[in-house]
């Protein structure tokens, strides 16, 4: 998911790749950096989404080259749209492009399975967010201060770890300003709530 | 005339059963989640039973089923005791672990052929007073038996099966029996989409059945690797995993 606060964007994701029932690897790394103040959220395929953030690096990075300066949040997300909506059939992508940049400051896009780009005032993603929907709507605020929307967000991907089989594992986020990138990572057994529910 | 209904995939599920034989009884671990499709329903569900104190019963798969079964395996248990025959009013004479198993095994096949079968595979573990042996079985849902002194059901066969051969010894005390089972469903709890770290303990001795409360596992080593806390996905990383 990608929560705004006041200055920036925090991305947060749980770490749980699965083959079927198979937990392929529980210490993944889904928040994938595409220039310096950007960051994608993967969901869906893990090949799919790896060879996307792979494309977008590259082009924001000749972008960077190619212009002087640091791509915006918008840009990444429409290379990142046009990607998926040429290549709808083939893929299985539902991606989050958050970010900080000096044109807009912090925003959030998502790309839907289809391609279509949406900016939302906050996003979630992957099989786990639909647990998380309600809870996020009560209590998610606009201009919240860094830490809130961290602690927010680590809230909520615990909660969603906790019901859905195919999330679980760690919790890392990045919190992304005009100052920079700062990661923060959550053990599975430091988790704000879960792995079970107390009752 | 009624439709024939049957079951043809389970919805509502438990995960994997381990158990082993240790030196002086049997000892199963099951956790307590169960499962709705991906979506964790109920995170305190026991999946082993006693009954009779004296033997135990657990099952993965089809929570339904599994409660059925836990029925007839009552009833029975109630009906052999209760019921007078001319052995057993001179010689006091229990329901062996054995023959429950044996009569699960003609349930399971007989649903089985009518194209109906309990989406389970159960494991019945007891103590044999005649020869002083503790038991340990299975029986799937096709009704194949199987009589080990290592069992493992679900996602357990293939992650805690070669743990369990790897460390087993017939001589083994309860609490290194104890400890193995522990680490069998550390394993599955990382491993296993459907399992978690809830679990629960059975044992059976020469003296009865016990059946734990469920409790939390201990992972908290299980996390703090610095290959698992580096962050892959920054641009000095590969950027995905």
């Amino acid at each position: 998911m990608a929560l705004p606060f006041k200055g920036g964007v925090v991305v947060c994701a749980d770490s749980r790749t699965s083959t079927g029932s198979y937990v392929a690897n529980r210490v993944s790394d889904k928040l994938v950096q595409l220039s310096d103040n950007i960051y994608a959220c993967r969901s869906g395929s893990a090949a799919d989404t790896q060879a996307l953030t792979d494309y977008v690096h590259y082009y924001l990075n000749s972008w960077s080259l190619d212009t002087g300066r640091q791509p915006t949040v918008k840009t990444a997300a429409h290379l990142m749209r046009r990607l998926i909506y040429n290549n709808k059939d083939q893929l299985q992508a539902g991606v989050i492009i958050a970010g900080w940049d000096a044109v807009h400051g912090g925003s959030v896009y998502t790309i839907t399975l289809g391609g279509s780009c949406l900016e939302l005032p906050f996003a979630t993603g992957g099989s786990g967010s639909i647990f998380v929907a309600g809870l996020l709507d009560a209590e998610f605020r606009q201009e919240m201060t860094q830490e809130e929307a961290r602690t927010l967000a680590k809230k909520a991907c615990a909660h969603a770890m906790t019901r859905d089989g195919s999330s679980g594992g760690v919790i890392r986020t990045v919190a992304i300003s005009s100052e920079g990138v700062d990661r923060d990572y959550t053990p599975g057994n430091e988790l704000p709530f879960g792995p079970s529910a107390p009752f | 005339m009624s439709s024939n209904q049957r079951t043809t995939r389970p919805i509502t599920t438990g995960t994997s059963v381990v158990g082993l034989v240790y030196d002086g009884g049997v000892l199963l671990a099951a956790d307590t989640l169960l499962s709705y499709g991906s979506m964790a329903k109920s995170f305190n569900t026991p999946r082993l039973y006693s009954i009779e104190d004296r033997i135990l019963v657990g099952a993965s798969g089809e929570y339904s089923d599994l409660q059925e079964i836990i029925a007839k395996v009552k009833a029975l248990a109630l009906e052999e005791s209760t019921t007078s025959s001319m052995e057993s009013i001179y010689v006091e004479r229990k329901l062996p672990a054995k023959s429950l198993w044996n009569y699960l095994r003609a349930v399971m096949y007989q649903k089985r052929s009518k194209q109906n079968p309990y989406w389970n595979d159960v494991v019945v573990a007891g103590y044999d007073e005649q020869t002083s042996k503790p038991f340990l079985g299975t029986i799937d849902k096709l009704g194949t038996t199987l009589q080990e002194n290592l069992v493992a059901t679900g996602f357990g066969a293939y992650l805690a099966m070669p743990l369990l051969r790897e460390k087993w010894r017939p001589d083994l005390n309860e609490g290194e029996a104890r400890a193995l089972l522990e680490d069998c469903m550390k394993v599955l709890f990382y491993r296993d989409c459907r399992a978690s770290a809830r679990i629960q303990l059975a044992k059976c001795t020469s003296e009865g059945c016990i059946v734990s409360e469920p409790y939390d596992l201990d992972h908290s080593s299980g996390w703090n690797a610095p290959s698992m806390v580096r962050a892959t996905g920054d641009l000095d990383g590969d950027r995905g995993s």
